[in-house]
């Protein structure tokens, strides 16, 4: 008697939420939708006016923006996927995609671009979309791109006998060796302490920095061997300084100095370059696609920026993808980069006076045809540290490069253990 | 006999809620740490659990068998050797000037000298990076001053930990401080009294009165300055990330690079327990000696 009492308010109560539920599924339609949007630093703070816009447009969805730090968005977004909090849509740097694709957290969007007019993968470069693609299946869509590419002093390349940047690796170092001889201390700036540059002359030489399918590390193989003795000649020569990013206090006054006259750089750098660079030191620079080991077309970079992304838990997936249809048109890319300075993802953007009249965009339209995605595994940016450690230990520690490499292959076999092991238990069939 | 049951049915009872607290966020995670350490739980394994596989002692093998391990723990000693003697005896120099009979604004100088205490780490580093600039620091400058050329602190690995050491110790000092000021207070004046009328000078004072009444002070400043550069994460992490080759890198910074960089789980507590072993070691040894020492 005691129990059945007790049972019954129970069972009501859960009929009660029951019904609380499957009213839930189904809202009524002039109940709006409150869709969850996260994104990251600067892109968190302007995308709020985009989004006010989008509502207008679509009175049934309300949008909330989260601003995250960059610092924190990594943990933030991974501890969301395990405590099931994960937002409706979110900004994801590209190279994050396939680890969140590796958890399942994201929601695949194929079917929603093949049924869609908005998003032509036509209008994107082709090499960025590619990093939004892992394993077959796509996860994002590019939001803003980045990529590196060469900054120089024009009449530091003068004094050297070069009119322009040249396109190839033997003609680029020719025209270091000669800043060096016109009275330049160095010629690059690279700074051993940051990975990029070694990572793109790998890519630049051809190397697939891992191979079988990402189960093991090429880095001992003729390819990278190339674009290492290329990068081990520079500073053995003395063309570039081995220093770390730390030691030079203010690349811009040493850049302006003329303590060397090329560096390695991406898009935020033009902006920075405009404010730090004295007025007579504006006609003194430009910026020119990277040289390749075999002339232009084999001097490519990598494919940065970030895109949008659905989340799985998403209830809402249809409202996110409109939120990503709207966010992707020209005129919003347009708008999004006047408010950012962040370079648009679709090429319809970049025909716009904004670019077209600014010399120095013009490297990054070119650089961004050639750009090439990095290894989509979760593991790569360890292994990008580890690339880092041991070109460090080849540059500032003199270690002989032949066991460097062996010994970063060793230890990328080490990483990329536990993705052998996935797979192989896949391709088993358990 | 029965009031000795109820009496400790009592203390049980009241000691209770101490002991729910400590199993449920003490005993239970360290356990649960414990078998993390048996695992190779990672990213992939927050997917999905399936993903993690029971590996034994696996991570503990993989760790003593990795280079980065060694020069890991190489640092940390480095960090225990030179932070720890360096730490207590400037506290303890400190604390004798404060405490002396001769100081006048004694609560200013304590003010001031435990205000880096309380100051945040991040902003002390900054400011501590721009003092070890190469080309504009403070410290360069002055040291070209007397003819010495400049020293690149933060980005020579032979400098980059004595570097951090010292900026941590004049950020540390002041806290062992006052647990000596406390110390030296409860030494009755009488016995300095005394041993001046028996004619003793400053030094035997202090070797003979001031050092054995700090014995237990000893103890205890020892013991957790010792712990607490075991565990030295903040100030390399904030300055150097570990660089320059690595140079600066300490277990507890491994660890964290492991267990929240790349989300191998398994092999962070694998390092936490072995860290743990060795703090224990450490401890155990210091307490016989100083035992010993005043006997």
């Amino acid at each position: 008697m005691k129990r059945r009492g007790s049972t019954r308010p129970g069972l009501g109560l859960a009929i009660a939420l029951a019904a609380a539920a499957l009213a839930g599924c189904a809202p009524k339609s002039d109940e709006p939708v409150t869709l969850r949007f996260w994104a990251m630093g600067r892109e968190g703070e302007v995308v709020e006016e985009l989004v006010r816009d989008f509502e207008r447009d679509h009175p049934g969805i309300r949008v909330t923006v989260q601003q995250i730090p960059w610092g924190a968005a990594h943990e933030k977004l991974l501890t969301a996927y395990v405590g099931r909090a994960t937002p409706d849509i979110a900004q994801l740097g590209n190279t994050w995609i396939s680890e969140f694709a590796a958890l399942s957290a994201l929601e695949p969007l194929d079917r929603r671009v093949a049924g869609s007019a908005a998003v032509p993968e036509s209008a994107y470069f082709a090499g960025i979309w590619d990093t939004n693609v892992v394993d077959g299946a796509l996860y994002g869509i590019p939001w803003y791109v980045d990529t590196r590419v060469l900054f120089y002093r024009t009449d530091l390349m003068a004094k050297a006998g070069f009119d322009s940047m040249p396109g190839s690796w033997s003609e680029w170092r020719r025209a270091m060796e000669g800043m060096v001889r016109a009275g330049g201390k160095t010629a690059i700036f690279l700074p051993t302490n940051e990975y990029t540059p070694w990572i793109i002359l790998g890519l630049q030489a051809g190397s697939p920095l891992v191979r079988d399918n990402a189960t093991h590390g090429a880095f001992s193989l003729p390819e990278y061997r190339r674009a290492l003795e290329f990068t081990l000649g520079i500073f053995r020569d003395g063309l570039a300084p081995a220093l770390t990013g730390n030691s030079i206090a203010n690349r811009y006054q040493e850049f302006e100095r003329g303590t060397f006259g090329m560096y390695i750089s991406g898009p935020w750098d033009v902006g920075e370059f405009r404010r730090r660079l004295s007025p007579q030191m504006q006609s003194s620079w430009a910026t020119a696609p990277l040289p390749g080991p075999d002339g232009p077309a084999s001097g490519v970079s990598v494919a940065g920026g970030s895109s949008l992304v659905v989340f799985r838990g998403s209830r809402h997936p249809d409202q996110a993808w409109q939120l990503i249809e709207f966010l992707s048109r020209p005129e919003q890319q347009l708008r999004f980069h006047r408010l950012t300075g962040d370079l648009p993802a679709r090429r319809e953007a970049w025909r716009d006076t904004a670019f077209t009249n600014d010399p120095h965009s013009r490297a990054f339209a070119i650089q961004l045809d050639r750009v090439v995605a990095t290894p989509k595994i979760p593991e790569w940016e360890e292994i990008s540290m580890k690339v880092q450690h041991a070109m460090e230990a080849a540059i500032l520690g003199g270690a002989p490069p032949d066991s460097v490499m062996r010994d970063l292959d060793a230890q990328v076999e080490r990483i990329l253990e536990k993705r052998r092991w996935l797979l192989s238990r896949k391709a088993g069939g358990t | 006999m029965n009031a000795g049951r109820a009496q400790a049915r009592a203390a049980w009872l009241l000691l209770a809620p101490s002991l729910g607290l400590i199993t449920v966020f003490f005993v239970l995670p360290v356990l649960g740490g414990l078998v993390l350490s048996l695992t190779d739980f990672d990213l992939y394994a927050i997917g999905d659990p399936r993903n993690a596989r029971f590996t034994g002692l696996g991570n503990y093998s993989r760790i003593l068998s990795d280079p980065l391990f060694w020069k890991a723990l190489g640092n940390t000693f480095a960090f225990v050797v030179l932070g720890g003697p360096l730490s207590v005896a400037t506290s303890l120099v400190a604390a004798l000037l404060v405490s002396s009979k001769l100081t006048r604004f004694k609560g200013f100088f304590r003010s001031v000298y435990f205000l880096p205490v309380v100051t945040t780490l991040v902003a002390v580093s900054i400011v501590w990076r721009y003092l070890y600039h190469p080309q504009y620091g403070l410290l360069n400058w002055a040291l070209g001053g007397i003819g010495i050329g400049p020293v690149d602190w933060l980005g020579d690995a032979r400098w980059a930990i004595p570097a951090i050491v010292l900026m941590s110790v004049w950020k540390n000092f002041g806290y062992n401080m006052l647990i000596f000021i406390a110390g030296l207070q409860s030494i009755p004046d009488e016995l300095y009294e005394a041993a001046q009328l028996d004619g003793a000078g400053a030094w035997a004072r202090f070797r003979h009165i001031t050092m054995p009444g700090l014995g237990p002070t000893f103890l205890f400043v020892g013991i957790t300055t010792m712990l607490g550069q075991f565990q030295v994460f903040a100030e390399p992490y904030v300055m150097t990330q570990g660089g320059p080759l690595r140079a600066t890198t300490t277990i507890v910074l491994l660890m964290y690079e492991e267990g929240f960089r790349w989300w191998r789980m398994g092999v962070a507590a694998a390092i936490a327990f072995v860290l743990f072993a060795i703090m224990l070691v450490g401890t155990a040894i210091q307490m016989r000696a100083q035992r010993g020492a005043s006997r």
